[in-house]
């Protein structure tokens, strides 16, 4: 009665059959294939920080937690420690800060509030352009002509008004009055260009693109009838812009400084230059110094054995630190677009 | 009186934030100005024909042949091997991550990788090429133009995974949910729709990348290292015209400098010319699905 049945299968399906099984295993090969590759982002950034920490070993077994607090740097006896370029960056990106945030700000301030419509999309594309400029360009740029322009125009008026040795000879009110202050304007030698204060300045000029981009961007997403219900109680522009407009993006903003922060801290051609790359422990933003970055573009061709790894162990310093700085980036920029989606 | 003392203030606060706010733009616009006119400026007064037939090996009487071919092949290599790999991680950004965890940690830390140092990368590309091959050869091979390509490649990256990533996601589901219904699988579509309708989206990332590693020098400067003979072995040491500009830069001689300048000339204009054409000839607005 239960005799089974076999029902005839005709060569159509058959062949139906066996086209699905193919396309289920291709399906099945290319999404390993796609996800391989995706997993390949993941790799070249852990193997980045494996690698440096791993070339970076002999000198972090060598020194231990001395590297992190030596001013030490001398190849000659093969002692090494990390403040000065640790110093040079952070200093460095510090001043790029204080001055691209503030003029970032008036940027996207004039391209969302204040420019006609006609003027804003030359002047945002004109600022964009900034970005595109290669790094070695602004390098050399700030050491045959900006670097003099410093030593011509604004070192001189610093240590007029802010050192204890000032080269007019009179020391100013300012610094008899405040201790400690020259010791951040001191300068052996007053007409060299190249310091501290001038690679800060050339990075603050790189990540103004960056940072106004960010901030012009999350500034429009600003809704319209926020701005306007402001507007419609009688507020300025400024006003808006300060009580509403600022508070509403508050942490995109953050995120977009961040954003610039980290490209300060990791770019190495524009400050190679400009920094001077002496490694003496020092104070004052007038004088030449070194930062993680630079140091590596100069020493690591000709370097060997603790030296290489104590460059390999100052780029994992800089990985880690970047790293973290971009992360706290991205998480506040993230927070507005989930906002934006809401 | 009172109340007309509190709108002259406000008013003038905002008088003086409007005109700040102008300031910093002109700020910006001037510092502009001026790195594009001394590059030009000084660049074309270093142009000379010997510059694009003689190479560096010949100092001040040479030209930049030998770098621009290198970059030409460094940069080509870069885009070669970052450019497969890049579309088809973007592509399982899009496609296929929807329901893994693993999607939304890429697609953040690709984010991180976009603007991570360039010369730990170049680092990280010294171990895991020069040094093996110095190793494998006993010292014959150590830098190489091709591991000056791989530095390059991750570099640019994370520039097309991003973009791809984004165009892919700009694509209308309905196209997606049409090809399926059809019974199309899901390679096919992906190949034959997806990836074909967001292509001039896709070739202004792999046009960005490309501008961006054009002007790279960190990262070349213990990969490619360079080399003052042209090459066009990528397992020779090779130069490049960022490389050669830094060499030249930090040169004392002042002949040299110039040649620094007109370098420089050359890959601005290239640089910038480029992120035009991708901007302009391929915007955003031209990726049309309907």
């Amino acid at each position: 009665m239960h005799a089974s049945i076999s029902l005839p299968v005709s060569p159509a399906r058959q062949a139906e059959a066996a086209r699905n099984a193919r396309d289920a295993r291709n399906d099945r090969v290319f999404g390993w294939v796609l996800k391989a590759c995706a997993l390949l982002v993941l790799a070249s950034l852990i193997g980045a920080a494996a690698s440096t920490l791993w070339g970076g070993s002999d000198a972090f077994r060598t020194f231990g937690w001395g590297f992190l607090t030596s001013d030490a740097w001398d190849p000659g006896n093969d002692r090494f420690g990390a403040l000065v370029p640790v110093m040079g960056t952070v200093v460095t990106a510090l001043i790029a800060l204080l001055i691209a945030v503030p003029i970032s700000f008036g940027i996207a301030l004039f391209l969302t509030e204040i420019a006609p419509s006609w003027l804003r999309g030359p002047v945002s594309s004109a600022i964009e352009l900034l970005a595109g400029i290669p790094s070695i360009i602004y390098g050399m740029w700030g050491l045959f002509i900006f670097a003099p322009f410093v030593a011509e125009h604004i070192k001189p008026w610093l240590m007029n008004t802010f050192s204890d040795a000032p080269p007019d000879g009179q020391i100013s009110w300012l610094v008899q009055h405040v201790p400690w202050i020259a010791k951040f304007f001191s300068s052996d030698y007053p007409f060299f260009g190249a310091g501290v204060l001038t690679a800060g300045m050339v990075l603050a000029i790189m990540i103004i693109p960056f940072i106004s981009s960010v901030m012009r961007e999350v500034f429009q997403t600003v809704p319209t009838r926020l701005k306007e219900s402001a507007y419609a109680l009688g507020s300025s522009t400024w006003e808006v812009v300060w009580d509403i407009v600022l508070p509403y993006t508050r942490s995109a903003v953050i995120g977009g400084v961040f954003l610039g922060l980290g490209r300060a801290l990791g770019e190495t051609m524009a400050v190679a230059f400009v920094l001077g790359n002496t490694f003496k422990f020092t104070p004052s933003i007038l004088e030449t110094g070194s930062s993680i970055a630079s140091t590596i573009a100069n020493q690591f061709g000709e370097a060997e054995g603790l030296q290489k790894s104590a460059l390999m162990a100052l780029a994992f310093l800089l990985f880690v630190v970047t790293f973290i700085v971009l992360l706290i980036a991205r998480l506040m920029l993230r927070q507005l677009g989930n906002r934006e989606g809401r | 009186m009172a109340s007309s003392h509190i709108y002259a203030k406000r008013r003038i606060k905002n008088i003086v934030a409007m005109v700040l706010s102008v300031a910093a733009t002109a700020i910006g616009l001037i510092f502009l100005a001026w790195i594009l006119w001394e590059t030009l400026s000084q660049g074309i007064a270093a142009i000379k024909p010997q510059l694009f037939t003689k190479i560096t090996a010949y100092r001040e009487e040479g030209g930049l042949a030998n770098a621009m071919v290198g970059s030409l092949i460094l940069n080509t290599l870069g885009i070669l091997i970052a450019t497969p790999i890049g579309v088809m991680a973007g592509t399982w950004l899009s496609e296929y991550s929807l329901r893994s965890r693993l999607g939304p940690i890429i697609r953040f830390l690709n984010d991180i990788l976009l603007s991570a140092p360039s010369i730990v990368l170049g680092l990280f590309a010294y171990t895991i090429i020069v040094l093996p091959m110095k190793w494998a050869t006993n010292g014959d091979i150590t830098f190489s133009g091709f591991a000056g390509g791989i530095a390059l490649a991750l570099i640019a990256l994370p520039v097309i995974v991003r973009t791809t990533d984004e165009m892919l996601r700009l694509v209308p589901s309905t196209l997606r949910e049409a090809a399926l219904s059809l019974g199309v699988p899901q390679w096919k579509l992906t190949v034959q729709i997806l990836i074909r309708s967001a292509r001039s989206g896709i070739v202004t990332g792999v046009l960005l990348a490309l501008a961006r590693i054009s002007g790279e020098t960190a990262p070349l400067l213990f990969t490619a290292f360079g080399n003052n003979f042209m090459t066009f072995n990528p397992l020779d040491k090779m130069p490049s015209l960022p490389q050669v500009i830094y060499e030249y830069t930090k040169d004392p001689s002042p002949d040299i400098n110039t040649l620094a300048w007109a370098g420089a000339f050359v890959l601005t204009m290239f640089v910038l010319l480029l992120s035009l054409t991708a901007r302009f000839a391929f915007s955003r607005s031209k990726v049309s699905h309907d």
